[in-house]
């Protein structure tokens, strides 16, 4: 599995470091993803990845086929235009069902204090009935 | 070209760690809206190494199918969102 295009050196140094770059930002946003702990915080840790590790790794792609090719081929632009569009627009609409929802608990059961995240409640009992 | 034939590998190993640390959250999120948000992570991981498999052997098909799983992922991640807003889809 061990591949490479034929690159020239200096060419392949900037590819690689691109590439390495951007795995390492998407390595990190899902470390993220895994280790903070309430839902508020992880919601915002794989925008790293979406963001810059998106654009570093389209950026090595351009890199890669326009010496490959001896041409400017920059038809990964659409991916980072479609990341950088839908990306803010999704998580925007994940966060506020999920305010809702907290919302929607925290006044079904104002007799004891909850956080916004109850630990005891099995995600899959009530679900159907708070979503409504 | 060893150099960059080791860097392709090594991303695409660290962008494997990211995915199953995506699939971690996916399977034992706390409540459903980890869920989805593990789902759109390993979504987007899942693009980016298909990026990285079209850098290595240099052929454009890769591309197109990493267009289709990013449209497929916002996709996914607004019905699901809308499905634990409202609790139906299409209204």
């Amino acid at each position: 599995m061990i591949q490479a295009p034929d690159l020239p050196l200096w060419w392949s140094l900037i590819v690689g470091l691109l590439v390495l770059a951007g795995a390492g930002m998407t390595l990190v946003g899902s470390v993220g993803l895994l280790r903070l702990h309430t839902f508020f915080d992880r919601v915002h840790a794989p925008t790293l990845g979406s963001s810059l590790g998106a654009v570093l790794i389209v950026l090595a792609s351009i890199v890669c086929f326009s010496v490959l090719r001896t041409r400017l081929s920059i038809h990964e632009v659409l991916i980072v235009l479609l990341i950088t569009c839908t990306t803010p627009v999704a998580f925007m609409l994940l966060a506020r069902s999920a305010l809702y929802r907290a919302r929607a608990e925290r006044s079904a059961k104002t007799s004891e204090t909850t956080d916004a995240e109850p630990s005891d409640l099995p995600p899959g009992s009530g679900d159907s009935d708070l979503a409504r | 070209m060893l150099a960059l034939a080791l860097a392709i590998t090594g991303a695409q190993v660290m962008l494997g760690l990211a995915m199953m640390c995506a699939a971690y959250r996916m399977t034992a999120g706390p409540r459903a809206q980890d869920r989805v948000l593990g789902l759109d992570t390993f979504f987007t991981n899942s693009m980016l190494l298909l990026i990285t498999f079209g850098i290595q052997t240099g052929r454009t098909l890769y591309f197109e199918s990493a267009l289709t799983i990013a449209l497929l992922g916002f996709v996914g991640t607004v019905a699901l969102s809308k499905f634990l807003m409202r609790g139906e889809v299409i209204e």
